[in-house]
């Protein structure tokens, strides 16, 4: 935790944002107002938007990662896009751009004016330095196996670790172990 | 069903009376407005999109009042000192107070939603019959008010406008737009992620609140929701009236109708708890201005730092919370903290971890000071109760702790110390179960000490069983089990020095709820948690599991720490 990271705001208020304009656009669609082509291109963007930033990026510093549910699929699909994706910059921008036809009618003025603050805090995350990266599940790094393994034990069990069986060669009485037989490699 | 009643009951009862008084506004302001003979020709023009703009209207009207009260702390305080005589139950539902208010927010959400889109097709269909789009009843309507000595109907005013100019140019348009925004970006602020892990931006875009209830108040001083006025009701009859609009004014019993804006009635719901959030403010400004001393800085291990604090006039409960304003940090913010210390102390303590801006900055404020020096200025507000003043109301309590969430036990643990050495008769509690559940092994550390004492105390009072503890290592590796195997056979834990093994991994809660009931047949235990909302669920279902129809049987009761 610690630097505030406004891309994790700016993520939701973008995502609130697409809903909002989705929203209004059916509502312009729906109700056949006036302009109401506008209102379809506030769905289409609203859609867009919401795939867009459904899936939550990763945190840049230590902390717990909160994935949405179900965002898996998207995060993929988001990350396909590489560097376009990945820069807050090109969102800030596109958002911009995207909110700009929203203002010409009354119902995707909201979504509009959201989408464009939205873009500002894109900016803010931007200009410090932030991008987006995927949360993705953690390979399991398979555990490899110690080299001890392949010699065969030097010490009846139990077998305490190791810092404590080392046997101190000038103390040889004092060590805490002596085998019974004496212990070889196995040749074959 | 027996258990959840006695868990639940009380606060499902709360939520059936705040949902049914939300049902009941918005069905009477729905009929009001969508059968009233006073609309007949408001209704012509909007249809019944005006009902379903009002009906939200009074709903929101009731929630906005709401939002604030549980945020008034001072005011909790109050009304949990004087539940004193009503039991447990009672009190206990003060503690939801956060989840009451979320709960309120969204459903003003909700009703914002319903509002805004019918005074969408309002606009618009009020925009159209001014252009003479409907029929003739419309467009005689919508010119009423043209010539003087009419009164309008139709607050729009001018034959080529848009709606979007209309919204932006009038009381309500603009207000409505301006609330919305503050209140959205409110909501997508204070997300569990924001408010988490970036509390400032939480904490700051929180306060756009001014603005919400500013606009609020004025919103609906446009008048902009028009009615026949009952003057002209009882001259100009809807029922004869409506079908002849083009003589209107020429024929005797149908003279030209007149129209008044409704009463703005929301400044009545909201001032009464803007008021008192107000008297908050204010109680917390003179808080600020008292003077607060350092008693004793300690940085423990694990960048945790303890800060023990006296303040003239300041009394504490146990498990209680302040909120600390470090002006050379922050001048605006205030962070709450639960304090560690007991009533029984002379000062107060709080344990601040280094997680964020604030609490590094603090942190790294307080480690350059001059040896001997006073530390920065330090405001303290507060302090706040919560569940946890209730710990010793129970026979058994069990107490979980998370991680930094041990805090509001340590105050406990020393409480009770304290009221074992002074054989305290207000001390119920027959017995403390208490877990720690714990990430790293280092956190560990600057709680132990306090562990320690206790467990000696006890022992030497021969109340050995009275303390019951558990430390739970979640994040452990072959290292340490290694280690652990090694020292097998001490008295004492490698990790605290404690009595008490510390145990690896998660704890098993079917066993534990398990065993204490096996223990304590016929109890009544306090579950306390101050952790994480998935352990919360857990263990509330753990205590219907575990808790017995019968009244004589044992009986877990739930409450949890919220921040």
């Amino acid at each position: 935790m610690g630097q505030i990271e406004w891309a994790m705001w700016a993520n939701e208020q973008a995502l609130a944002s697409g809903l909002i304009l989705l929203a209004g656009g059916i509502v312009g669609v729906a109700g056949q107002f006036r302009g109401w082509e506008f209102a379809a291109y506030g769905v289409a963007a609203g859609v867009f938007v919401c795939l867009l930033e459904y899936p939550r990026g990763k945190r840049m510093s230590k902390g717990t990662n909160m994935e949405r549910t179900g965002q898996r699929c998207l995060t993929i699909c988001v990350k396909a896009f590489g560097p376009v994706t990945r820069n807050y910059y090109v969102r800030a921008v596109l958002h911009a751009i995207l909110s700009v036809p929203g203002g010409f009618i009354l119902p995707t003025v909201l979504g509009c004016v959201c989408l464009g603050i939205a873009s500002l805090i894109y900016l803010a995350a931007a200009i410090r330095g932030e991008q987006w990266e995927p949360i993705l599940p953690q390979t399991v790094t398979k555990e490899r196996i110690g080299q001890s393994i392949k010699q065969p034990p030097q010490n009846p069990p139990p077998r305490p670790p190791v810092d404590v069986r080392r046997k101190r060669t000038d103390d040889a009485e004092g060590a805490a172990y002596v085998n019974p037989i004496p212990v070889t490699a196995s040749e074959s | 069903m027996g258990n959840w009643i006695v868990n639940h009951g009380l606060s499902v009862f709360i939520l059936v009376i705040w949902m049914g008084i939300n049902i009941f506004l918005f069905l009477y302001y729905y009929f009001f407005y969508d059968l009233g003979d006073q609309y007949v020709y408001t209704r012509h023009l909007l249809g019944s999109a005006l009902a379903w703009a009002r009906a939200p209207a009074a709903v929101l009207n009731f929630n906005c009042m709401l939002i604030l009260l549980p945020v008034c702390r001072n005011l909790l305080s109050l009304v949990r000192g004087s539940f004193v005589c009503c039991g447990r139950s009672m009190r206990k539902q003060l503690d939801k107070n956060l989840t009451f208010h979320k709960l309120t927010a969204y459903m003003i959400a909700l009703m914002t939603a319903v509002h805004i889109i019918a005074h969408l097709l309002n606009l618009e269909w009020l925009n159209n019959s001014r252009q003479g789009e409907y029929d003739t009843l419309s467009t005689e309507l919508s010119e009423l008010g043209d010539v003087p000595d009419e009164s309008f109907l139709n607050p729009i005013r001018s034959n080529n406008t848009t709606p979007t100019y209309v919204a932006f140019t009038t009381i309500a348009g603009l207000t409505g737009v301006i609330i919305t925004l503050a209140f959205i970006l409110m909501i997508t602020s204070s997300m569990e992620v924001i408010r988490r892990s970036f509390y400032e931006v939480f904490w700051y875009t929180h306060h756009l609140f001014i603005i919400f209830f500013a606009g609020l108040v004025f919103h609906g001083a446009g008048r902009i929701v028009r009615q026949q006025t009952e003057d002209s009701m009882l001259l100009h009859k809807t029922a004869v009236c409506s079908n002849q609009s083009l003589y209107w004014g020429k024929i005797e019993e149908c003279p030209i109708p007149q129209f008044k804006g409704g009463e703005p009635g929301t400044w009545k719901w909201v001032l009464g708890p803007m008021f008192l959030y107000l008297c908050e403010r204010v109680l917390r400004f003179i808080r600020y201005l008292q003077k607060v001393t350092y008693r004793k800085i300690v940085i423990h291990p694990s960048n945790v730092l303890e800060l023990q604090l006296t303040k003239p006039g300041f009394h504490m409960e146990v498990g209680q919370y302040v909120f600390l304003n470090c002006p050379s940090v922050s001048q605006l913010e205030w962070h709450p903290f639960t304090l560690t210390s007991a009533p029984e102390e002379d000062f107060m303590s709080v344990h601040i971890r280094s997680v964020g801006d604030w609490t590094r900055g603090l942190i790294s404020q307080l480690e350059n000071l001059p040896e001997g020096a006073q530390g920065p200025r330090m405001a303290v507000d507060g302090p706040f109760g919560t569940a946890s003043e209730d710990v010793f109301d129970y026979e058994v309590s069990m107490l979980v702790g998370c991680g930094i969430g041990v805090t509001p036990f340590a105050s406990i643990l020393k409480s009770i110390w304290y009221k074992f050495k002074e054989s305290n008769p207000k001390l119920r509690t027959r017995k403390i179960f208490f877990c720690w559940v714990c990430r790293e092994t280092h956190a560990f550390e600057w709680f132990a000490d306090l562990l320690q004492v206790l467990e000696k105390q006890m022992e030497e009072r021969g109340m050995k069983d009275f303390l019951t503890y558990k430390l739970f290592l979640t994040g452990w590796d072959h290292s340490h089990a290694a280690h652990a195997m090694v020292h097998f056979d001490k008295d004492t834990d490698i990790i605290t020095g404690l009595k008490q093994k510390t145990h690896y991994g998660r704890p098993n809660w079917d066993k534990e709820f398990e065993e204490i009931r096996k223990e304590n047949p016929t109890s009544v235990v306090g579950v306390f948690l101050c952790g994480p909302q998935s352990l919360a669920k857990t263990l509330e279902q753990k205590c219907v599991k575990y808790s017995d129809v019968d009244p004589r049987k044992v009986k877990f009761y739930f409450n949890k720490e919220n921040f």
